[in-house]
């Protein structure tokens, strides 16, 4: 092992880690904000509201994430229509593209989170509200997803770890986060073994300090006391 | 829209045969790894505890690329120097081999997890049963909790072989010729990524929805007697 390597190239890979945060920070934010109407829709009683998110999250969850970021950052570009919209700006970058299209494919997955959330809801709670008097909303707002937050929440630190690890994909596209980077530097020195190794390590910190985090999150939610069923 | 194929029918088709040849071959090297890490980690000795818990750990918390990457080039020296001595200096790890080892290897760490759920759902009264029947230790577990294992562990090794089947495409980096690497041959020679990405991702979707198909009958076959007839 030549840990000489590693020092020298600390910053570097220190860069590659903060662009992976930026890409995971705003993807798992962002597909949260866009996952809670899909996932209320998901749940929803009626089949005309439920078929649009299904046929959304089923396209998003049933293929690989590789074929979902080449057809944003090179299929788009096919289209002459696109590269004269107004959005040809954002959509040649492939940091844009990035972030488009891991929020599109995580809000699927946290989607489905929240659809099992509200689902394992107790009846008895719902009709509590209804009892009291609540309107739709009102139970929406006060009972469904205060609760529904807290019965997901797991899932979702687990949905952000694998967002973590899935945001090495974003490499293939030309980006230079933390296995970008390494791959730039091992181009330069040939030495796959130390930096993917430090890379490695560098993961397994983030998604250590990740956990942890969520831990915290958990026990302030007191997420233990209201799965009382 | 023009959805011909300018002749990379063929092609796409070699590439999803690879791609299910590759998913597969990691599936049986993921099974074995699985169970020998749920063996490792429900057994009463200390170090193969230590040993199971970090290999589930440590290969968890690093993305599969970085896996598949390191496997492949990381392997070079190693593969040089054991070729050597056996006489082959040029032995190296191909494209396929790599990725077989990268997604088993993942594949493995998850399973763990999964067959030490199941190993810990059975209850403890079986293995005293085998014990008082007189049965060895081995006996013990191919014959009473290995069966009884497969039907609580489905669901979770379905579940996993989905994720395998997709990260399936993370070997067409270090250009194993599946679906991704010869759609982006189409790709390059006939100008059209979005027809053919799009094209990748409906291959994609009906190996999962026939993934779920087939799970769906062997969940139902292994739970023959456990449900009960409405």
């Amino acid at each position: 092992m030549n840990w000489e390597v590693i020092y020298k190239f600390l910053p570097k890979l220190l860069e590659g880690a903060w662009l992976t945060l930026e890409l995971v920070g705003i993807a798992v934010i962002a597909g949260l904000i866009l996952a809670i109407p899909l996932g209320i829709a998901r749940a929803s009683r009626h089949w005309y509201v439920r078929a649009l998110p299904y046929g959304y999250m089923f396209f998003f969850r049933g293929t690989p994430l590789l074929v979902q970021l080449f057809l944003v950052y090179y299929g788009l570009a096919q289209f002459e229509a696109v590269r004269q919209g107004p959005l040809w700006p954002y959509l040649r970058d492939p940091f844009w593209c990035a972030i488009i299209t891991m929020t599109l494919h995580t809000a699927a997955y946290i989607a489905e989170i929240l659809r099992g959330a509200i689902q394992a809801i107790p009846p008895g709670e719902l009709e509590a509200a209804r009892a009291l008097g609540m309107s739709k909303t009102q139970t929406l707002f006060y009972i469904t997803l205060p609760r529904a937050a807290r019965i997901g929440l797991p899932a979702y630190s687990n949905e952000v770890i694998l967002m973590l690890k899935a945001s090495s994909l974003a490499s293939t596209i030309t980006l230079l986060e933390l296995t970008g980077m390494s791959r730039t530097i091992i181009a330069r020195t040939y030495l796959p073994v130390e930096i993917f190794f430090a890379a490695g390590m560098f993961y397994l910190v983030i998604a250590y300090v990740m956990v942890r985090a969520f831990k915290l999150l958990e026990r302030r939610l007191r997420v233990d006391a209201c799965q009382g069923r | 829209m023009t959805l011909d194929l300018y002749g990379f029918g063929p092609a796409l088709l070699a590439g999803t045969l690879m791609t299910i040849q590759l998913a597969l071959c990691a599936l049986a090297l993921g099974l074995v790894l699985g169970l020998l890490g749920a063996l490792a980690k429900t057994s009463p000795n200390r170090f193969l505890q230590w040993l199971g818990g970090t290999y589930s750990t440590i290969v968890r918390g690093v993305p599969e690329l970085l896996w598949v990457l390191l496997i492949y080039f990381g392997t070079v020296n190693l593969m040089r120097e054991l070729g050597s001595l056996l006489g082959h200096p040029e032995l190296e790890l191909n494209a396929f081999a790599a990725g077989v080892i990268a997604l088993g290897l993942c594949f493995g760490a998850y399973a763990t997890e999964v067959f030490r759920g199941a190993i810990l759902a059975i209850p403890r009264g079986h293995r005293e049963a085998g014990q008082a029947l007189g049965l060895a230790k081995g006996r013990i577990f191919w014959r009473i909790i290995l069966p009884q294992m497969w039907r609580i562990a489905l669901p979770g090794l379905g579940n996993l072989f989905m994720i395998l089947m997709k990260d399936t495409a993370l070997v067409s980096v270090i250009g194993l010729e599946e679906i991704m690497r010869r759609s982006q041959i189409a790709v390059s020679l006939s100008k059209e990524p979005f027809h053919f990405f799009l094209i990748a991702a409906f291959i994609y979707l009906s190996l999962t929805v026939l993934a779920m198909t087939a799970m769906h009958f062997l969940e139902q076959r292994a739970s023959r007697g456990f449900k009960r007839s409405t």
